[in-house]
């Protein structure tokens, strides 16, 4: 299981990072907007993307709507970790076919729960 | 204060000389005096066009004076000799910046090395704790016990510098918290200066619509660009707007009503 983290804040990389660890994934990796994230995703390495929303470049709402446009990567699982807190927003975001939505801040609970949320949905 | 008076005074003083002028007119029109009402007429102009002028002058006036107050350089960039107050803002929010990301990878270094420490203690004392049960049980060997008592041993010696350390990280991480008070400091600092400048522009901006209304402007509307695509950031104020969800159980309320 290879993960793609992108934020443009390097201590939320950190903090999501570690969490992951926590929870048993081990190999993930960084990226700090989504135009550098899509080349990444790109090559296919990647079985789950956590992305933030407020990017300068490419936003996390393009990045989710660029890979559900991508015919590779279209059923990539997709959790979108943000401060964004508009129901617009969420719902735009659904729409977008996000797999889940955590909002900042939040705690490693959370975390967990839709991480493990979104691989039973996947998994059944 | 004084000129805040003198304002007033002014755009009174056109409002009666119109008031006065305009009752004249309407007399002199109906009495059939045409050429005096015409030259009531121009006598209104050159009141209203003095009165706009006098208007521009005082906006023209107060937007050089908030401009050297915010010491705002107004000539070129290479002559910068002071840094203005909105060039030495921006410096001190980076420095805000700068100290709370250093705040918090020091934090998060000192983080990621407690925390294998801590699960070594606990996977080495787990392990013993099932080895001492099998020992209490009399199901020991003498060899294993000679095996365990020197793990024991080992291990006592291991929490003792370990612990050790962890406390250390423990107080370097309290340490790290005292961004607080100076990035504390310099955002109070910064929310004086936007006070103060917004402040000036609410000034600004009625003094324009006087001049406005004198010369006959209309402002339409801008339309506001939808900004959430771009996203706004965390919400200050969520428990107060119904727009905005106000944590993760309204998010999961949202998206389960959607179908998730």
């Amino acid at each position: 299981m290879r993960i793609l983290v992108v934020d443009d804040f390097s201590t939320m990389r950190r903090i999501i990072k570690n969490l992951l660890r926590d929870l048993g994934f081990t190999n993930a990796d960084e990226a700090d907007d989504g135009s550098t994230a899509l080349p990444m995703l790109q090559t296919g390495k990647y079985d789950f993307l956590v992305t933030d929303w407020n990017m300068p470049g490419m936003t996390g709402i393009d990045l989710l709507r660029a890979v559900r446009a991508d015919d590779n990567l279209k059923s990539l699982p997709v959790l979108m970790v943000t401060a964004e807190a508009k129901r617009d927003q969420i719902v735009a975001a659904a729409q977008a076919g996000v797999n889940g939505y955590v909002v900042k801040p939040f705690t490693a609970a959370v975390l967990k729960e839709k991480i493990e949320k979104i691989f039973e949905r996947i998994e059944s | 204060m004084t000129t805040k008076k003198t304002k007033k005074d002014t755009s009174n003083e056109f409002e009666s000389q119109l008031k006065i002028q305009a009752s004249s007119l309407k007399d002199l029109v109906d009495a059939g005096n045409f050429g005096d009402a015409l030259r009531v007429i121009s006598q209104l102009n050159e009141t209203r066009d003095k009165t706009l002028y006098q208007e521009v002058g005082r906006l023209t006036r107060s937007l050089h004076e908030a401009i050297r107050n915010f010491h705002i350089d107004t000539q070129s960039a290479s002559s910068k000799e002071e840094l203005s107050k909105i060039d030495d803002a921006s410096d001190r929010l980076g420095y805000v910046v700068d100290m709370t990301n250093k705040a918090a990878n020091k934090t998060l270094d000192l983080v990621e090395v407690s925390m294998p420490m801590a699960s070594k203690i606990r996977d080495d004392a787990d392990a013993i704790k099932a080895d001492w049960a099998r020992f209490r049980r009399r199901e020991m060997k003498p060899d294993e016990f000679r095996d365990l008592s020197n793990r024991m041993e080992v291990f006592l010696e291991q929490i003792s510098t370990d612990s050790n350390k962890v406390y250390g990280n423990l107080s370097d991480i309290l340490l790290a918290q005292d961004f607080q008070d100076l990035t504390g400091q310099v955002i109070k600092r910064v929310i004086g200066l936007v006070k103060e400048v917004e402040e000036n522009l609410v000034n600004l901006v009625v003094m324009a619509g006087k001049v406005d209304m004198m010369a006959g402007v209309t402002h339409e509307d801008i339309e506001q660009k939808d900004e959430s695509e771009r996203g706004e950031g965390p919400q200050i104020h969520a428990e107060q707007r119904e727009d905005v969800v106000s944590g993760q159980d309204d998010v999961d309320d949202l998206l389960s009503s959607l179908g998730f």
